[in-house]
């Protein structure tokens, strides 16, 4: 266990070294996680989740450059905003997927197609 | 009586009929009677007026000229000529005065006679306004001082004789002689308004005295004497047209389509009488050349007229060859340069042939009646051979129309007597003197000839007996209003009225009022003397006499033998000389001859030009169209093909771009957001290298 203790201190040693690289990098990885939900799901909750993963890497961003970047607290203003915003999208979404769950039985918005035609 | 008042008082009377022909031919439908009345009433106070007028000249001014004229129009400076005043006017001298009553008599015994004649005719009351019409046109020419208002006149004449001619214009014959008449003067009238423009040219007035003056002057057309003489010839070109000589005489006799009594108008008073007028009233400006054309012109008419009136068997046919033939020797009178005897004729022939007309309208009036009660319409009322025996019948007519047969004959004590006389023996002197012999050789000869057609007119008519019987019994004489005015013009074809020697017209006032005027043309050109040739004339009365009156009862003679004893079976006669008799029967064959030459001729030439209007006009408006028509079709290909297609290929590529891009547009919005990533990182790589 001593290893871990060890392995614990010197990360707690590493942290602020931390830059900011290292949050666009995290942020960019998740990006491509909500991309990629969003792309390829067919369910629309999966939808939905992807498209939460890439408002929340903006707000990663954006609270990376608040912090580093020297916007100071409106990068933490415009992440506030994103997350209401974010609550209230799912809200109406899956208000939206619940009345077409009621309509079609399904939640695949491949089969959810009657506007196109 | 002034000057003034004698000149209103002609122009009064010319104006007068006009009057009455306006208002009859507006209201005369709504007269009572149709307005006989009124169209009579106001000739007879011309006729009046023309008496006063006559009796005034010849009384108070002698040989004087009253001429009243007004500026028609200025044509202020006209270029080459300079101020160009159009002076018309009206002028009265003694032929004028003579002729006036002339007229306006022979007018109102035709408008008498016509109330009877015309009884009961569809248009009675136009009938009557056109008689004043061609009264008041004939009456401009006579009254005219100028060559303008007495072309105007002479053109009104024609129209006037057009309309009176065509009165019965529902019979196609009618409408045809109309037509004939009024074409045939034209040619004359052609010929006479180059005559006039050549004057008027030259002289630049239409006066005649200015252009007298003028040629006195020693100013010709053209500067040259030939040119006077054409002149003349032009002129008399007019008088040839109006006055029926060869070779326009041809319409004459198809005028007899007309009503009589315009017959007797026409023949005695205004057409005809028109063209010997205008050779006297241009009498002092034509040459010796130019008379000697007007002589031969008188003497071949009158002798071509008198040998067809033999054969004609249509009483107003005969009457009608009679005319054209008296006609010529008045024509031939003035042409020798007996100058007064002609004008002389022309007065005495007036009342004369008037009264023939009407006597024969007389008769043709009772034959139509009493055909029409017997309801016979096939028989021909003016044959003379359904004739005869209307002695007992008709004794009014009998004697009245005996009376001007013969004045026309020229046995003495008539006026026809006097005249023809006068002109033979004019003939003759003007033979002896130019060497022209075969003038008078015709002159006596048509005499012959005249007493012999005229008698065989009386005899076949009146004497003898009625071939049948029945139709005899309806035979009547005319009512009064006609044979008034055959007895009035009987008793004016009396020597009386003219000289009061019943055997030399020298004394006879007419002759001495109007006396030949003096030539102004140059006198190398001029004819004979006035003097020198009533020299020659004086010394050939007697002879001319016992000639004439010799011939003309051999030909008296020869009527009774051949028609009254029927000693010479005039049928034997005829076929005995077959090809001459068919040659005259059919009048020289003129009216085939022109319709051969001239009719067909026209037609011809139009036939030639239909064709090229057809061919080469249609051709080439035609090949107009063709050579569009094969433009346009190009144009329509390269619209088709070029524009077309290019707007096709427009469309074309939008489809095919379309059906490509068609494929983008899937419809699911994760595509779509594959898509938006894709661009941007495009976008990001392309702005990064750029």
């Amino acid at each position: 266990m001593g290893s871990l203790g060890t392995v614990w201190s010197d990360f707690l040693g590493w942290l602020p070294h931390v830059q900011l690289a290292h949050f666009l990098i995290v942020s960019a990885i998740m990006f491509s996680f909500g991309l990629y939900g969003v792309a390829t799901r067919r369910n629309a909750i999966l939808v939905l989740m992807g498209i939460e993963l890439i408002l929340n890497a903006a707000n990663i961003n954006l609270i990376a450059f608040a912090r580093y970047g020297g916007v100071n607290l409106d990068g933490q203003v415009a992440a506030m905003f994103v997350i209401a915003l974010a609550a209230a999208e799912a809200a109406v979404a899956l208000a939206i997927v619940l009345n077409i769950y009621h309509r079609f039985q399904t939640v695949n918005i491949d089969e959810v197609s009657s506007l196109k035609e | 009586m002034t000057p003034d008042t004698l000149l209103t008082l002609a122009v009064a009377t010319l104006l007068l009929p006009l009057c009455g022909f306006v208002l009859m031919i507006f209201f005369g439908k709504r007269l009572p009677r149709q307005g006989d009345w009124l169209s009579t009433s106001v000739i007879a106070v011309s006729l009046g007026m023309a008496v006063v007028i006559l009796a005034a000249k010849i009384g108070s001014y002698g040989g004087e000229t009253l001429t009243l004229n007004f500026t028609w129009v200025d044509l202020h400076n006209v270029p080459l000529i300079g101020p160009l005043p159009i002076v018309l006017g009206v002028a009265v001298d003694n032929l004028t005065a003579v002729m006036l009553v002339v007229v306006t008599l022979i007018s109102t015994l035709v408008h008498l006679f016509s109330i009877g004649y015309m009884h009961g005719d569809i248009r009675y009351s136009r009938y009557f306004a056109y008689l004043g019409f061609f009264s008041f046109s004939m009456l401009m020419i006579v009254l005219a001082n100028n060559l303008f208002l007495l072309y105007v006149g002479w053109e009104l004449v024609g129209i006037s004789s057009y309309l009176l001619i065509g009165h019965w214009y529902e019979k196609k014959s009618a409408s045809n002689a109309a037509i004939k008449a009024f074409l045939v003067n034209r040619v004359g009238d052609f010929g006479f308004f180059l005559g006039i423009a050549m004057l008027f040219m030259t002289f630049h007035t239409f006066g005649l005295r200015e252009i007298f003056e003028g040629i006195g002057a020693g100013r010709l057309p053209f500067e040259s004497n030939w040119w006077l003489t054409a002149a003349g010839v032009l002129l008399f070109c007019g008088a040839v047209g109006k006055s029926a000589q060869f070779p326009l005489h041809v319409w004459l006799p198809d005028a007899m389509e007309g009503p009589t009594p315009v017959s007797a108008l026409i023949h005695a008073a205004t057409m005809v009488a028109a063209g010997v007028y205008l050779v006297a009233r241009i009498f002092p400006l034509m040459t010796a050349d130019a008379l000697l054309v007007v002589a031969y012109i008188g003497a071949i008419t009158a002798f071509i007229s008198a040998t067809i009136a033999i054969t004609q068997n249509d009483i107003k046919k005969v009457l009608a060859y009679s005319t054209i033939s008296q006609l010529g020797y008045m024509i031939m009178g003035l042409g020798v340069g007996a100058y007064s005897a002609g004008f002389f004729h022309l007065v005495t022939h007036a009342m004369f042939k008037a009264g023939l007309f009407l006597g024969s309208g007389s008769i043709i009036h009772a034959m139509h009646n009493a055909l029409h009660h017997e309801n016979d319409h096939a028989t021909d009322a003016q044959d003379l051979r359904n004739m005869g025996g209307l002695r007992k019948a008709m004794p009014v007519t009998f004697w009245t129309f005996v009376v001007y047969t013969l004045a026309i004959c020229g046995v003495p004590l008539t006026s026809g007597f006097l005249s023809k006389d006068e002109i033979l023996a004019g003939t003759l002197a003007f033979g002896g003197m130019s060497g022209h012999v075969i003038i008078p050789v015709i002159g006596f000869l048509v005499a012959g000839l005249t007493a012999f057609y005229m008698f065989r007119v009386v005899i076949l008519a009146f004497l003898g007996d009625h071939k049948d019987a029945a139709r005899f019994s309806h035979l009547r004489e005319s009512p009064m209003v006609m044979t008034i005015p055959l007895v009035v013009l009987a008793i004016l074809s009396v020597f009386v009225f003219y000289s009061f020697n019943p055997f030399d017209a020298s004394d006879s006032w007419i002759v001495r009022a109007v006396g030949r005027p003096d030539s102004v043309v140059p006198p190398s050109m001029a004819a004979p003397s006035t003097e020198a040739f009533e020299e020659a004339a004086h010394g050939l009365h007697g002879t001319a006499m016992l000639l004439s009156l010799s011939v003309a009862g051999i030909g008296v003679l020869f009527a009774f033998v051949t028609y009254y004893w029927r000693k010479i079976n005039a049928d034997a006669v005829a076929s005995a000389l077959g090809p001459a008799y068919r040659f005259l029967l059919n009048k020289w064959y003129f009216d085939e001859i022109y319709q051969a030459v001239i009719v067909n001729g026209t037609l011809a030439l139009s036939r030639i030009l239909r064709w090229f209007d057809g061919n080469i006009v249609d051709g080439l408006v035609n090949g107009t169209g063709w050579v569009t028509r094969g433009i346009s079709s190009v144009s329509g290909m390269f619209d088709t093909y070029v524009v077309d297609g290019i707007v096709n290929l427009t469309g074309y590529l939008s489809g095919v771009g379309g059906l490509a891009l068609r494929k983008f547009q899937t419809g699911r919005v994760q595509s779509y957001v594959i898509f938006a990533v894709l661009s941007v990182m495009v976008f990001y790589f392309v702005f990064r290298l750029i």
